[in-house]
């Protein structure tokens, strides 16, 4: 584009202007590298194979940023994470066969958590489709139960507007998985057809403008409760509701628990924001929805970690449930008063439709005593062992306010979750609803890659989380990407050990290592910068320098390994009956 | 790391209050001293689909995996060129329908989809394969059933019928005494009543026209 010189009088036609730089379309894999040109795509995660070699021979020609990654897990997850963070959806590309398989658990981790992805997949040649030829899958077979929908491309001339209408769909209304596979004949086979803008298929355009009737019944439910309680979802971060629910809640001085994923749509530090609630959430958040007489929940689920047993769950409310997607109405949790549409939308409209707030100082005086009868806190000896917990707290101080955290999953994601302050949406990447050990670090290089330049990437993670993608660091290096891991190494699978000593009789069963590596000097043989910190007094310093030093770097912080996460509700048990300790499940 | 800490505090979970509210297992609440479970309700469900491939394995892999009991499922196209029907009877309790419909309705080739009303004309065929040893019994059984004798011969005799379900069942009952050797039911198949849509935003049409859907405006 640069080379270009057009008059300054006469500025050059934009779609002259982009010749220069697209891919010429010839074929139908450079019709799939022009469709994501389109979509503005800039990064793209994946690794090389037989099948998808001519999707990434056109992309030789692209603009768009590959990351070769390390396992096909990895680009899903990086992916996934790259969308989180960035808004739009994250692409990840893998090969036939075992390239698509490695895929499968970051798309359904994706599908789980509702995020934006667009996975390309190579096939065999539609001609062999169905002989079990060399790396075959039936890969739209494999995904159907984890997509919003995927597509088996048939042509070169439509292949492009195959792959705009997937990306389209993975954004549209609740985000989510697409996958689009490419047989090599029509990624190969020859088409100059230009493809269209990419939109959403006609079938899923979901209705975002909520119905009268129903922002007028919710509107009357909340002015007359006297114990509203605001529940945000996933779905207010990534509906981009984050203001509008903010000035709502403030505005009509309404307590505020989130859900998992939606950490962050509310300033934690703010005063009407009690923390997440469910399993491991803050004692005061679980006190509030056990005892709420109208709960707003906005883009949620109702997951069964956050709901505890059903017949417990919110036992006096009337639940107002907006959300985006009809069929999470009354799905796990009945909804007396649903609205469905965009979450913005419908919150804007509920509070333009209300003629006065509920009257609840009194309520929201008792969240305020509950948040000091329960608060979050862990005995921390003088020296050693180090607590996980301080590990975090040390983390958050020592990095600036908008700083984006990733996990793996175990006891260091629920304590990351419990003890960093969020203050903004889209800060939080975690693997929530599939619980993906192994998700932080290639999470980190997706959140990296979506993030400014001036925004620091921590993830917090586990050794055994870890150790499942730790191949990925040889990416980090590779790319030269600025990311600090945070092992909390407690040389148990920590999470599993405490369910152990909680419910099976502290019968220890393939819970722990017996051999743990050294992770500090495992990232330095990768290229990365390695400490390892066992003491109270080491830690600024190692925080410190992994955090100036401007490459990937892992601190393994050797942590109590006998701490437990609580407060805990138990699996099926009451939210209100968490237990503090473990002599109280 | 706060002055003198000492973890977590605060009443044991026996010393706070507990509401007493409760709800039933599909979260609806109800009042704790009934049991109180909703019966499950038997209906027919009408989709307008793309007629693309892999259309009807979508649709029964999401009903097998959200655990949805469908009873019977027929599918075939419509007088618009890639469009078919799908006709479902299900069987479950409420909210569990509505459950059903719009998981449904999310699926990309599912265009729109509605629950018919108790007054939809139903029908289903049976091919009902019995031993010939008795052919005038059996015929006259078959006329009893405006039924038609599709095959017959020395060892066996191929009998039709169609009709709404109860007329089916009855049938196969009085076909029993003849001893069934095979037998095979399309499963119900269904459209509203008079003028009424079958599905939402479906405009019947006349004849000549194809009958089309408008928009998928409805529960998508
Ligand atoms: C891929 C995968 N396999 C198994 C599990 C089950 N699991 C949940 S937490 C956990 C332990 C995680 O250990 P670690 O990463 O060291 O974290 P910690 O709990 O010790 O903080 C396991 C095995 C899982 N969530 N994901």
């Amino acid at each position: 584009m640069s080379e270009r010189t057009a008059p300054a009088t006469e500025p050059a036609p934009a779609a002259t202007e982009a010749e220069s730089t697209d891919t010429e379309v010839t074929s139908g894999a450079t019709a799939v590298i022009r469709a994501l040109e389109n979509a503005d795509v800039e990064t793209a995660f994946g690794v090389q194979g037989g099948a998808i070699m001519p999707i990434y021979d056109a992309l030789y020609d692209s603009d768009i940023r590959h990351v070769t990654m390390a396992h096909e897990q990895a680009a899903s997850h990086a992916a996934d994470a790259y969308g989180v963070v960035h808004g739009a959806p994250g692409v990840c590309l893998a090969t036939s066969g075992p390239g698509a398989t490695n895929l499968v658990t970051g798309i359904a981790d994706a599908n789980m958590d509702s995020d934006a992805v667009l996975a390309l997949t190579g096939q065999v040649p539609s001609d062999m489709v169905g002989s079990d030829a060399f790396q075959e899958t039936d890969t739209t077979g494999v995904t159907a139960p984890i997509t919003k929908h995927n597509y088996f491309a048939t042509s070169p001339d439509t292949v492009g507007d195959t792959v705009g209408e997937a990306f389209a769909l993975a954004a549209e209304g609740r985000p989510g998985p697409t996958l689009v596979d490419l047989p090599k004949d029509v990624s190969l086979g020859e088409t100059d057809r230009e493809p269209g803008p990419g939109r959403s298929p006609a079938t899923c355009r979901p209705r975002t403008e909520p119905a009268d009737a129903e922002v007028e019944a919710a509107a009357r439910a909340i002015e007359r409760a006297e114990k509203p309680l605001l529940l945000f979802g996933g779905g207010v971060v990534k509906g981009n509701a984050t203001d509008a629910a903010r000035q709502f809640a403030t505005e009509h001085r309404i307590p505020v628990v989130t859900t998992m994923p939606g950490i962050g749509a509310m300033p934690e530090d703010h005063d009407l924001c009690l923390s997440w609630a469910g399993m491991h959430g803050t004692g005061y958040a679980n006190m509030a929805i056990t005892h709420t007489d109208c709960l707003v929940a906005v883009g949620t689920r109702f997951d069964d970690r956050l709901t505890g047993g059903i017949d417990t769950f919110a036992p006096e409310a009337e639940v107002v449930h907006i959300d985006i997607d009809p069929a999470e109405i009354s799905k796990n949790v009945h909804a007396d008063y649903p609205v469905v549409g965009d979450a913005e939308r419908a919150i804007e409209r509920v509070d333009a439709e209300m003629t006065a707030s509920p009257d609840a100082r009194e309520w929201c005086e008792q969240c305020l005593t509950w948040k000091d009868e329960y608060p979050m806190d862990y005995a921390a000896p003088d020296t050693e062992p180090l607590k996980p917990q301080f590990v975090v707290e040390a983390l958050d101080e020592a990095t600036p306010d908008e700083t984006i955290v990733t996990s793996g999953v175990g006891q260091h994601q629920m304590w990351a979750a419990q003890y960093w302050t969020f203050r903004e949406p889209r800060r939080w990447v975690s693997s929530h609803g599939l619980g993906t050990m192994g998700y932080g670090l290639p999470a980190a290089i997706g959140a990296r890659l979506a993030a400014d330049d001036d925004e620091t990437v921590v993830c917090v993670d586990g050794d055994a989380s870890f150790l499942m993608t730790i191949q990925e660091l040889s990416v980090a290096v590779r790319e030269d990407l600025d990311i600090t891991v945070a092992i909390l190494n407690n040389e148990y699978i920590g999470m599993v050990r405490q369910w152990q000593d909680a419910f099976f009789e502290g019968r220890r069963m393939a819970a722990g290592y017996d051999w743990c590596p050294q992770f500090d000097k495992l990232a330095e043989a990768f290229g990365a910068r390695g400490w390892a910190v066992d003491s109270y007094e080491e830690v600024p310093e190692a925080i410190e320098a992994a955090l100036a030093y401007d490459g990937p770097s892992v601190i393994d912080f050797h942590v109590d390994p006998a701490e437990n996460v609580y407060p805990m509700v138990s699996s099926g048990g009451a939210n209100g009956k968490f237990a503090l300790s473990e002599d109280q499940l | 790391m706060s002055d003198g800490q000492t973890g977590l505090q605060g009443p044991a979970p026996e010393d706070r209050p507990h509401p007493d509210g409760r709800r039933n297992a599909q979260g609806i609440r109800v009042d704790p001293a009934v049991e109180s479970e909703r019966e499950p309700r038997r209906t027919v469900l009408s989709a307008i689909v793309e007629h693309e491939p892999g259309v009807l394995s979508r649709v029964a892999g999401l009903a097998a995996r959200r655990q949805f009991n469908i009873e019977s499922l027929t599918v075939g196209p419509t007088t618009v060129d890639g469009h078919a029907r799908i006709t479902m009877v299900v069987e479950e309790p409420d909210p569990g329908i509505d459950q059903i419909e719009t998981q449904l309705a999310k699926l990309k080739p599912v265009i729109s989809i509605g629950e018919l009303d108790d007054d939809a004309v139903r029908a289903e065929l049976v091919l009902l394969k019995v031993r010939g040893e008795d052919p005038d019994k059996v015929h006259a059984i078959t006329e009893m059933y405006d039924g038609k004798t599709l095959d017959a011969g020395p060892e066996t005799i191929t009998v039709q019928l169609t009709g709404d379900e109860h007329k089916i069942d009855d049938a196969v009952d009085a076909f029993r005494r003849f001893g069934i050797i095979e037998i095979a039911r399309t499963g119900q198949t269904a459209l509203a009543h008079g003028g009424k849509k079958t599905v939402p935003g479906e405009e019947p049409g006349t004849s000549g026209e194809p009958t089309k859907p408008t928009t998928n405006t409805t529960s998508k």
